[in-house]
């Protein structure tokens, strides 16, 4: 039985278009924090150096590479969504490039995680 | 029996139209495409060299600052990443909140937390003092003690 047509086109773009709105919102939300707790270096570098200290815990390691993730994918794909706009090749092919932009996203955090991972988790 | 389409009412959007939308997606892009070379190198030169996210203190920060290159990039990201973030923000509210009132609001929370964030950043950036006397020696870069 056919499902019944709605608002979504569903598959890649769709979903990209999600993930689109998803990162970008918690990384604006991040941006916020991350100049406010920047600004005390200004105001107490004492302050500053116990708040950051927090960044180094294990919990918020594993935030810091959530929001790394939520970049990169965010920034490739927008690359696509320019590409898609501008050419005609890309808009044939968008479904493609969505699956490229994930192949970046992996070779990229396979790059980062096990230095960031170490960093958080090995360091003294 | 083939299923029809339900009857969709179209929601008038909030978005402006016309050339302030079109100014808007192009500031999107070209913005978008600046922050990928800024945020990587900030991603890089922060968690990926040295000793990562364990490096960074108040040292830390003071050596980069200590350098104009380094504060007008971090300037850079600050306007940039703000008023690209923003302007998303503001498609999504445009996509999003109804009614008379509530779109305003969220507007000018936008505008006003935006505009609050880039005046901060910017006298943070611009007024930091990488050895302040006012403060325990050692946590200051070792620069510090040359002077």
């Amino acid at each position: 039985m056919p499902s019944l047509p709605t608002l979504y086109r569903g598959r890649e773009g769709m979903w990209m278009w999600v993930v689109h709105r998803v990162t970008g919102v918690a990384i604006f939300f991040f941006l916020l924090i991350h100049i406010l707790d920047t600004a005390l270096v200004r105001i107490s570098p004492e302050d500053y150096n116990d708040v950051i200290g927090s960044y180094h815990s294990p919990i918020y390691g594993i935030v810091e590479a959530g929001l790394v993730a939520a970049i990169i994918i965010h920034a490739f794909n927008g690359v696509r969504i320019i590409l898609v706009d501008r050419w005609t090749w890309a808009l044939r092919h968008q479904r493609l490039l969505s699956w490229i932009v994930w192949g970046i996203f992996v070779v990229l955090m396979a790059g980062f995680l096990p230095r960031h991972l170490g960093n958080v988790f090995g360091g003294a | 029996m083939a299923a029809t389409a339900p009857e969709l009412k179209p929601i008038p959007s909030r978005r402006t139209i016309g050339k302030a939308q079109r100014w808007s997606w192009i500031f999107q892009r070209i913005s978008g495409a600046v922050l990928i070379v800024l945020i990587f190198t900030h991603l890089f030169y922060n968690l990926m060299m040295g000793d990562g996210v364990s490096q960074i203190d108040f040292a830390f920060v003071a050596g980069k600052w200590s350098a104009p290159l380094w504060q007008w990039w971090a300037f850079a990201l600050l306007v940039l990443g703000l008023v690209h973030g923003g302007n998303g923000m503001r498609m999504i509210v445009d996509d999003y909140a109804h009614g008379r009132v509530l779109p305003h609001i969220l507007h000018w929370a936008l505008r006003l937390s935006v505009l609050v964030l880039i005046v901060l950043g910017t006298l943070v950036i611009f007024t930091f003092d990488p050895c302040p006397t006012d403060v325990d020696p050692s946590i200051l870069p070792g620069f510090c003690a040359d002077l």
